[in-house]
């Protein structure tokens, strides 16, 4: 366990080096905000709700959608790809610690880090400029808190499996680009879930991309309580556990057809 | 310059080449790009689902700013989006190899690359566009052709500007600056697939005229369009797309040529 723990912390600290390269991320981030933001408040002006939600739960979804973006690491992300590729991964198979809790940890403890310095400066930003909701009580912030966490360990669970394709495909990028758009879609991050027609939102509501992005949000807005929000939360475990389990069988299959180059 | 000319196309066609070597790489690649660029027309696409008009303007005529935009963005970004690599360049050294060879280091680094796979997202704005004209009844006059020409060519340079104006800060802060230039690069695509009265305040004032995002495709869309400006501008700035993209093309010299005299390597 202590391993763990120090990796989380190694996570930590090693996205904290980069100080200039966080707030030029957050002047990115906030600023897309923005831009999203305009077009959602164009939206409202003859509406005065949409599925569900009015100006104010549109412009929070925005800008936690904007928090949450590097939090659970939408894109780009291809730590395990690029060992796979440079063959340095044999070493840490071979390490006497379990590779996907090693990943997971590092993963958690990056989150940590960009949910406070990436997540938190957009959202500030955004309410200071707009009229933003916030969750009714402590109960509220401890359902959002542990969403985030369910919502980075799904998100990782499917990037360890992403990643994990560079094994079999000589050229991971092309399928990382197109998985990337559906995701962007299907997780409610480019637009609302609840905006889609219904045939559409069903379809996205059962896929694992929502509980990633939308899910959190709603669990932020106060969308769901008792039963409802625990039924929420337990869908981003089975998620969770689901593709965690799924990226497991992936890298024994892996690791069975590893074929150590050289002497 | 002539001879750069005469170099462009053999460089950037050994770039092209070697990208179609790897074919179902190259085939994914491409596939991906249009995937991921669509994620941003569904967006539009469902807010329509709720309402005719936004802020004015209907579906096909959002889609005719959108279309224009990727379309102008996504060549740019096949021609110089590697640039986005200068701060690795720098930080390894590779950039000093550029700086001994007898071409200008603009020059070398964007025949450098040729991201081909980008016609995914310029295919995806060109349907988009192509869904708008069909929707529009646009009476296409000598004048309207040639605006929509020099609209996109000027849109192109306006973008190019930006990045290699982006670039260049890299001489002084690293990675970091090419961060904050893709809220303008980027983020300039995003900002110009909408009418620009969906935004407001300083926000729009500065990107319209200070960066000036307004000239890719407002302005001009807006002669092509026959609409009035909603945000009441003078019909003359509908017309100065070209010199706005002129200035822009020295502005970013300029700032290359301070930026590369400005260079430390990082050697040791």
């Amino acid at each position: 366990m202590q391993l763990y723990w120090e990796v989380f912390l190694r996570g930590y600290r090693r996205y904290a080096m980069y100080r200039a390269a966080t707030i030029a991320g957050v002047f990115t981030n906030t600023m897309f905000g923005f831009f999203r933001a305009a077009v959602l408040i164009a939206l409202f002006a003859s509406r005065d709700e949409v599925g569900g939600y009015d100006l104010s739960d549109a412009l929070t979804f925005i800008f936690i959608g904007q928090g949450l973006l590097m939090t659970v690491y939408l894109w780009g992300w291809w730590d395990i790809a690029l060992q796979i590729r440079s063959g340095d991964i044999v070493t840490d198979l071979t390490r006497p610690f379990d590779f996907q809790g090693y990943w997971l940890s590092m993963d958690l403890g990056r989150a940590v880090y960009h949910a406070i310095f990436r997540g938190i400066p957009p959202f500030v930003v955004g309410a200071i400029v707009f009229d933003l909701r916030l969750p009714a009580d402590v109960l509220g912030w401890f359902a959002f808190l542990v969403s985030v966490v369910l919502a980075v360990c799904v998100s990782f669970a499917m990037r360890f499996i992403l990643n994990l394709s560079a094994f079999w495909l000589l050229d991971y990028r092309g399928v990382g680009a197109l998985v990337s758009g559906v995701w962007t879609v299907l997780s409610g991050f480019a637009i609302p879930i609840s905006f889609f027609p219904e045939g559409l939102q069903l379809f996205a509501r059962a896929l694992p991309f929502a509980a990633v992005i939308q899910v959190p949000i709603d669990v932020f807005l106060g969308k769901y309580a008792g039963f409802e929000l625990l039924g929420m939360l337990a869908g981003q475990v089975g998620w969770a556990l689901a593709l965690l389990a799924l990226g497991r069988l992936m890298l024994g299959a892996a690791s069975r057809r590893v074929v150590t180059q050289g002497g | 310059m002539a001879n750069e000319l005469a170099l462009y196309p053999v460089l950037v066609g050994s770039r092209i080449r070697s990208q179609l070597q790897y074919r179902t790489s190259f085939v994914l690649y491409v596939l991906g790009a249009f995937i991921l660029t669509i994620a941003d027309f569904v967006a539009i696409w469902a807010i329509f689902q709720h309402i005719p008009a936004l802020e004015g303007w209907t579906l096909a005529e959002v889609c005719f700013f959108y279309g224009t935009s990727y379309v102008s963005f996504k060549a740019t970004d096949m021609v110089v989006g590697h640039l986005d690599l200068l701060p690795e360049m720098i930080r390894t050294g590779g950039f000093d190899i550029l700086l001994v060879r007898p071409l200008g280091s603009l020059f070398q680094l964007i025949t450098a690359d040729f991201a081909l796979r980008h016609i995914g997202g310029i295919a995806q704005g060109l349907l988009v566009l192509g869904y708008a004209l069909s929707q529009l009844s646009i009476d296409w006059d000598p004048g309207r052709v040639a605006m929509m020409a020099v609209m996109l060519v000027s849109a192109g340079l306006i973008f190019g500007s930006i990045w290699v104006i982006g670039a260049s800060t890299v001489f002084w802060t690293l990675g970091s600056g090419l961060e904050v230039l893709n809220a303008f690069t980027y983020g300039g695509n995003a900002f110009t697939a909408y009418p620009l009265n969906v935004y407001s305040g300083w926000l729009r004032r500065i990107l319209t005229f200070v960066v000036p995002l307004g000239f890719v495709n407002y302005f001009p869309s807006l002669y092509i369009l026959g609409k009035e400006d909603p945000l009441g501008a003078p019909d003359i700035l509908r017309f100065l797309s070209p010199v706005v993209a002129v200035i822009m093309v020295i502005i970013a010299q300029t700032a290359w040529r301070f930026g590369v005299r400005h260079y430390r390597s990082t050697g040791n």
